[in-house]
């Protein structure tokens, strides 16, 4: 089985997949790479065109898509971003509010250090420019989970600018077939959230619960560097990656941690960008890809069909796997930003601005937080491949499952095997069955000791590859056994005695005459047969190299 | 009432590939914060009007009720009243974001220190479901209303 490379169970490549607009025909053989251009054979009859002065253009008409995504993280922090509730996933309704938080009057915002190192961190992982000073605005907009009628942000002066974050699209299983893609970051600012709305048609209702107003986010914003569905998935994972390993964000897309939008265009090469449409409401990464390409595919049919693509907001139907207007938000909203009255300008400072005899937690010190910086995604996959020698898909897949890399560099300690067994038994049959019963790592029932017991023995030569894996199947059913206990319980060990595996070989080439007659007639497929037959006799409890070495001798091959 | 001296650096919200600065300028007119908005140009007239779409877009916008041509007029006076500022020579002046510009931004550490008053706050609201607050459902758009103001003016 091929190491589990993030597929976001794709059926195939995305180049592979036939679109079908309108009757067109499939799309023409050679792709160059990823840059995923949508090509055409237009119909032999040229189109009428309403401006005489344009040429029908013959042959291939290709399209580009452009997307740009606008990504909001959670900050990991105790208290929330201004004020100093706590920031729990699931808790009583209301229970979580501060009167700041709930926008009564005379309450005022404080900013909580925690999340401004963060937005630090974050900007240093991403190569962004840190803005020694940044500025608070309010956006203004009405809704029901919004308390104040506007949500403090820094949209003019962010706190990190200029960056860019790179991804790696594998094509195939060769090395070659690896290519890195980056992605540039506009600006990473910070934000408040808002609060839970629980819309209850029936009795034409929303109830309103303001745990999560006011919790920091982060906002990173992407340039529209990005073409695809598939494109957009794998940058956010890695962004996922790096928000995990430096502890800002957990990033969890399912419980809300991380939100994507994105904004979608179609355009032809060499002209002007087309209009854009914002999809909202994507709450995981195979439906980020899904809808970003639903709505590339409708654009250009619309366009194609003479039609006109507005500049609408539009959710995404994870059920019919489509995107459709949000009623909700018909017209380009003004948000009125205006600077925030009462919040001076953050101010940050590194090793030679930073002023002396200074309140330690008064300051932050842009220096300090990037020697803080933890090892980052592609530094570690690097340093996978370079002390293990593995494929880099291979340290992709280790990454992308929390607590894998953990279990992995746990059984490496205990075991003496060669580190390329150890990470195909671990992506291969390891996670093969955490997949099987969707467990996480953590949630396994075969601890990295145990594991690397079982590939000690293996090293050994105690038990067969086969019988290994028979261990390992046991072993999985959490009975607490050892390996070694389950190896003698089922008698699965090899047998060491040389004397009486010659003694079972002449046994079956004295029993099975025809079969010598053929071996020694150079018939290659005897000699398996024959391999085969003593295999058997002796209960599967002999190495098949070692059987085949003693058959050879006695034969006098 | 629009803070004028605020709106000089503003950039619009991050559209793809489209991004409108506003056209600055303490001298010069001010263009609209041009945020790809369907919002009229608020270039003003000239005349000291107010056009009777711009009216109506900023009550949709604020939820106000521009209900009279009193108040429009107010809003006009108002207006003119802010113009005088371009009486002065800013060239070369950084604008100033904040009076608190020279203050220290005080940070919190990151401690829970508030929060568990639900009861309390939900004493606020006169109708509460289940510790929820309750509010309408979604966004109910405004009718259009431009045709209630009496309009004096052509445009």
């Amino acid at each position: 089985m091929a190491a589990p490379v993030l597929r976001l169970g794709f059926p195939g490549r995305l180049w592979a997949l036939t679109w079908r607009d309108g009757g067109s025909r499939h799309r023409s053989g050679s792709q160059t790479g990823p840059t995923s251009i949508w090509a055409r054979r237009q119909s032999s009859v040229a189109q009428p065109s309403l401006h005489t002065a344009q040429k029908p253009r013959k042959g291939e008409h290709k399209w580009a898509a452009v997307v740009g995504l606008e990504i909001h993280a959670q900050i990991s922090s105790n208290s929330k971003l201004f004020s100093g509730a706590q920031v729990c996933f699931a808790a009583p309704p209301n229970s979580l509010v501060s009167y700041f938080d709930a926008s009564l009057p005379g309450t005022l915002p404080v900013l909580n250090r925690r999340c401004v190192e963060a937005a630090v961190m974050t900007g240093l992982a991403l190569n962004c420019h840190i803005n020694k000073k940044s500025l608070f605005d309010r956006k203004h907009y009405f809704y029901s989970d919004l308390p104040a009628g506007y949500q403090i942000t820094q949209q003019r002066l962010p706190i990190a600018a200029n960056g860019h974050l790179t991804y790696c699209i594998y094509l195939g299983k060769k090395p070659s077939q690896e290519t890195t893609k980056t992605v540039r970051i506009k600006q990473i600012q910070l934000e408040q959230d808002s609060g839970k709305s629980l819309h209850d048609d029936l009795r034409s209702q929303t109830l309103i619960d303001l745990n999560r107003a006011g919790i920091g986010l982060l906002e990173v914003v992407l340039e529209p560097d990005l073409c695809c569905g598939e494109e957009a998935a794998l940058a956010v994972r890695e962004l996922q990656l790096i928000l995990q390993a430096l502890g800002t964000s957990q990033a969890n897309m399912a419980e809300g941690q991380l939100r994507v939008d994105a904004n979608i265009s179609v355009h032809h090469p060499g002209e002007p960008l087309g209009v854009r449409t914002e999809v909202k409401n994507l709450n995981s990464l195979r439906f980020l890809a899904k809808a970003i390409d639903y709505e590339i595919q409708r654009q250009i049919t619309e366009l194609e069909n003479g039609g006109e693509i507005l500049n609408e907001t539009r959710s995404f139907d994870y059920k019919l796997g489509c995107t459709m207007p949000m009623r909700d938000k018909e017209g380009k909203q003004d948000y009125r930003f205006m600077p925030e009255p009462n919040l001076p300008p953050l101010v940050l400072y590194d090793d030679t601005s930073l002023p002396q005899g200074a309140d330690s937690q008064q300051v932050i010190n842009v220096d300090q937080l990037r020697d803080m910086l933890p090892e980052l995604p592609s530094a570690t996959r690097e340093r996978l491949v370079q002390q293990y020698g593995m494929l880099p898909e291979h340290s992709f897949a280790l990454l992308n499952e929390v607590g894998l890399l953990e279990f992995f560099q746990n059984v490496i300690k205990e075991t003496r095997t060669e580190p390329k067994k150890v990470t195909n038994w671990v992506l291969n049959t390891f996670l093969c069955y955490l997949k099987q019963q969707n467990l996480a790592v953590s949630e396994s029932p075969v601890t990295p000791s145990a594991l690397a017991e079982l590939l000690n023995l293996l090293d050994r030569k105690a038990i067969s590859s086969s019988a290994a894996k028979q261990v390992f199947e046991e072993l999985w059913k959490g009975e607490g056994k050892t390996a070694a206990q389950i190896v003698s319980e089922q008698k699965l060990e090899l047998m060491q005695d040389q004397e009486a595996l010659e003694k079972l070989c002449q046994t079956t080439i004295d029993g099975h005459p025809q079969v010598v007659m053929d071996v020694k007639k150079r018939n290659p497929k005897a000699i398996n047969k024959l391999i085969g037959l003593v295999r058997k006799a002796s209960l599967s409890r002999a190495d098949p190299a070692l059987i085949k070495k003693i058959l050879e001798r006695k034969l006098s091959l | 009432m629009w803070s004028r001296a605020a709106s000089v650096r503003f950039r619009a919200p991050l559209d793809a590939g489209r991004s409108f600065a506003s056209k600055a300028g303490p001298q010069g007119k001010i263009q609209a914060a041009g945020l790809g908005t369907q919002a009229p140009r608020l270039v003003p007239q000239g005349n000291g009007r107010v056009s009777p779409a711009v009216i109506e877009h900023l009550e949709r916008l604020a939820l106000v009720n521009f209900g009279s041509r009193e108040a429009v007029d107010r809003l006009e006076k108002a207006i003119a009243f802010a113009d005088q500022l371009h009486a002065v020579d800013t060239d070369g002046v950084e604008p100033l974001e904040s009076v608190l510009e020279d203050r220290c931004l005080y940070l919190r550490s990151d401690n829970v220190a508030e929060g568990s008053c639900a009861e309390e706050l939900l004493q606020n609201s006169n109708h509460v479901v289940e510790e929820y607050f309750v509010a309408p459902p979604g966004n109910i758009s405004l009718p259009d209303m431009v045709n209630k103001i009496p309009s004096s003016t052509a445009e």
